[in-house]
């Protein structure tokens, strides 16, 4: 392995970014750290598009409309991501797994978190994220063991580089820091996505991890997915800055914030983030607007804390229908079309329904294998004691063709 | 492998000045064959060193660990040796630290990291306990961390609150860490080698007290020894052998074991020392072999005594060896009081008067 030493030196740092500033958008670094003075936004809730000066065309804020074929892909996991949220509540109902926290409502955010990087870069997911996760290419019913029970996480981490769904809020966006500091110092050129939720900024972790990335310089993009509610608590008891964008220029770094649920804006503003950090600008905070439209997870009522009129209004701004209408309304999207769409994010049900509707058997045994990559001695003692029991229950099932132990 | 450094200035100047007093230094240690003298300050930068000399992928970052080689100067020319890539100085937040070497271990690197202080380790609490110790089972081992979180600990140096914490026992409570204290210079070295190769995490207790105490020490053979694969892992060492009774230490307790031990031989009984190295795993065969040899055994730590690693051991000897006990084992602890200040503290630290009392207080009558 090469360890590469290709960035400024603290101490020079700051003037490097300010130069690069100037030399790229023709403005002064606080002018792009700060974010644009609305959110970028590209296509209205009814799924018109928004005449050009609209749409953020502030020097360093300007975006250019992502490609039909890319709008259109993204559109496709955007059924198939709204299908899987359902679904996976429906699971829940039935009581197929213990808990989702769905991101109805959000899945605009998800599929441009995932659909912007390329193979090699990594993204950081929340418990939330499920849809994200799947949009990577993990596959669903994996992604779905943390919830049905059988283990903390179900999928390699390796195989598509994403980081098992993380419980303790932004915690994860360190590690997301560090898998960047790793890939720089060896000279590959990985972005890393790392996801958090509006409430998860008032966490110490968040601070770290931003100031790091910005110290370090590296291709991180922090991306918060601003839902409104940290489960009960909405975001003005957790933040007064004009938003949770601008916080990225007291880190050193460039914020902007987005429409949440205009998936044209936001594949726009994450492909050039991607890009910009690809080339070597630095980390960059997204704030997206969004709602989360269910309650936290089923153990929660979102009653007792936001009036329907509210939940109502964001209905009324929704991914799905404002993406298919301007869609139709451009003849990129017709009938076959639709029907394909729909039937691939029926696979996808399907896949889930019957990955989750089967009893896996769970390996008790397992408890002790994973804990170290080299076993102790007493762990090993303590897996023995639990095969001896196991033994013991299964000669005693056996015996009363039961299988429990309740002979007792 | 290819190392550069791109600082500029003044900064370039110093680190030239560094860099040729440790290669100096380096080539001196690694030419010297034979028993030498060394403080285990020494012995555990010449363990980070050689490790890194050995493996690019091994990375040493923390707060004041680069230009100024450590509060304790234990990591003195590492940044002149390797660059400003692989020894590094970050911003002062542990949390931030640990976390970031998660990443990095995540992704193919071997960070070996500092908490600079024991109580300054606490904001890493989270990242350790939910992320170093659970990352390998979560994944069923298809992500390892193979790192070393360096945390210079417990009392005897006249410091203030918050830098002389005996903090092991959080550590060694949490499933998926691994507890390594060195007590020898010898440890020092090997101890710390072992733990940089281990793909477990391992917390890695350095009793600061003992930072310049010397010993003679032959480095060519412990490298000889790390090369041909020796383990110290769940192996205790019988530090002093002995028949009457077993004084079971470790980290910053085993020098005192030794000097009551010395004491105790004066006044005619022999007591055998165990250096427990390293607290998980514990290695109850040779711990519970001197028990059941000398049928008493005195447990020492600096920490507190209540739910702690010393009622662990106590708990884990009665359980293997009670019938060889012609005594209650009793313990010489910490008191349960946050640490003292620095003109209490030898109030608080278990003494050799303190282990021959509880030693004369094992039965003997009997």
């Amino acid at each position: 392995m090469t360890i590469h030493a290709d960035h400024s030196a603290p101490e020079t740092a700051v003037e490097d970014q300010a130069a690069d500033v100037r030399t790229k958008f023709g403005i002064s670094v606080e002018d792009y750290m700060l974010p644009a003075r609305h959110q970028i936004q590209m296509v209205n809730p009814d799924g018109t598009l928004r005449s050009h000066d609209e749409q953020g065309t502030e020097p360093g804020h300007e975006y250019p409309t992502p490609s039909d074929a890319e709008l259109m892909a993204a559109y496709e996991q955007l059924v198939v991501g709204r299908r899987v949220n359902d679904q996976n509540s429906a699971l829940v109902r039935q009581g197929r797994m213990a808990v989702y926290p769905s991101s109805h409502g959000q899945e605009a955010c998800q599929v441009a978190a995932a659909m912007c990087l390329s193979e090699g870069d990594w993204l950081f997911p929340t418990y939330r994220d499920a849809v994200a996760v799947m949009t990577r290419g993990v596959d669903p019913v994996e992604v779905m063991t943390i919830f049905r029970g059988d283990w903390h996480g179900g999928y390699d981490p390796t195989e598509h580089n994403v980081g098992i769904q993380c419980t303790p809020l932004t915690t994860q966006l360190l590690h997301a820091v560090g898998v960047a500091h790793a890939a720089k110092l060896r000279g590959e050129n990985t972005v890393v996505m790392a996801m958090c939720g509006d409430g998860a900024t008032s966490e110490g972790d968040f601070h770290e991890a931003l100031n790091f990335a910005a110290v370090f310089h590296l291709p991180v993009i922090f991306f918060v997915q601003n839902n409104k509610y940290a489960i009960s608590v909405p975001l003005s008891h957790q933040s007064v800055a004009p938003s949770l964008a601008h916080k990225a220029v007291g880190y050193g770094m460039a914020g902007e914030r987005v429409d949440g649920n205009d998936l044209v804006a936001l594949l726009a503003v994450m492909d050039r983030a991607v890009k910009l950090a690809r080339e070597g600008s630095g980390p960059l905070l997204i704030e997206a607007h969004t709602y989360r439209m269910q309650a936290h997870t089923n153990a929660d009522d979102a009653t007792r804390y936001r009036p329907d009129s509210e939940v109502a209004e964001w209905q009324a701004k929704d991914p799905l229908t404002r993406m298919k209408s301007y869609l139709t309304d451009k003849g990129l999207l017709d009938d076959s079309a639709n029907e394909r769409i729909a039937s691939h994010a029926e696979a996808v049900a399907t896949q889930l329904r019957e990955g989750l509707g089967e009893d896996v058997p769970v390996q008790p045994l397992d408890l002790f294998k994973y804990v170290f990559a080299k076993q102790t001695p007493q762990l090993k003692e303590q897996s023995e004691l639990l095969a001896s029991e196991l033994a013991r229950a299964e000669s005693t099932g056996n015996a009363e063709n039961h299988g429990t132990e309740s002979a007792k | 492998m290819t190392v550069t450094t791109s600082a500029t200035g003044t900064t370039t100047a110093n680190v030239s000045a560094a860099t040729a007093s440790a290669a100096a230094s380096a080539a001196a240690t690694a030419e010297a064959t034979g028993p030498q003298s060394l403080t285990m300050a020494k012995a555990l930068n010449t363990a980070m060193a050689d490790a890194m000399r050995a493996d690019s992928s091994v990375l040493v970052f923390g707060e004041d660990v680069g230009m100024l080689g450590g509060v304790f100067r234990i990591t003195d020319g590492l940044m002149a040796e390797f660059g400003e890539q692989r020894c590094f100085d970050t911003p002062l937040a542990e949390s931030g630290i640990v976390g970031m070497a998660v990443g990095m271990a995540i992704n193919g690197m071997r960070p070996v990291i500092e908490m600079q202080f024991d109580a300054f380790a606490y904001p890493a609490f989270e990242q350790i306990v939910s992320h170093v110790a659970k990352m390998h089972n979560r994944t069923k081992g298809k992500l390892k961390m193979p790192m070393v979180i360096r945390v210079p600990y417990a009392g005897g140096i006249g410091g203030v609150e918050h830098h002389c914490d005996s903090s092991e026992s959080y550590y060694a409570h949490t499933a998926g860490l691994k507890v390594y204290t060195p007590a020898t210079v010898a440890d020092g070295y090997r101890m710390l080698r072992e733990a940089i190769d281990s793909d477990d995490p391992v917390m890695f207790m350095e009793p600061k007290k003992l930072y310049w105490s010397k010993d003679q020490v032959d480095l060519g053979a412990l490298r000889a020894e790390h090369d041909a694969g020796t383990s110290t892992e769940g192996r205790a060492a019988v530090a002093r052998p002995g028949t009457d009774a077993t004084l079971i230490a470790y980290g910053p307790s085993v020098p005192t074991a030794l000097a009551a031990a010395a004491a105790a031989a004066e006044e005619g009984r022999s007591l055998e020392v165990i250096d427990v190295r390293t607290l998980v795993p514990f290695d109850d065969e040779t711990v519970c072999a001197s028990v059941r040899k000398t049928g008493r055994a005195v447990v020492i730590a600096e920490a507190h005594g209540f739910a702690s690693v010393s009622s662990e051991i106590v708990a884990r000897v009665q359980e293997r060896a009670f019938h060889y006990l012609a005594a209650p084992i009793l313990r010489v602890t910490g008191f349960d009081v946050p640490f003292p200040s620095p003109k209490l503290e030898h109030y608080y630290l278990p003494s050799v008067d303190r282990i021959l009392d509880a030693v004369d207080d094992l039965q003997w009558e009997d």
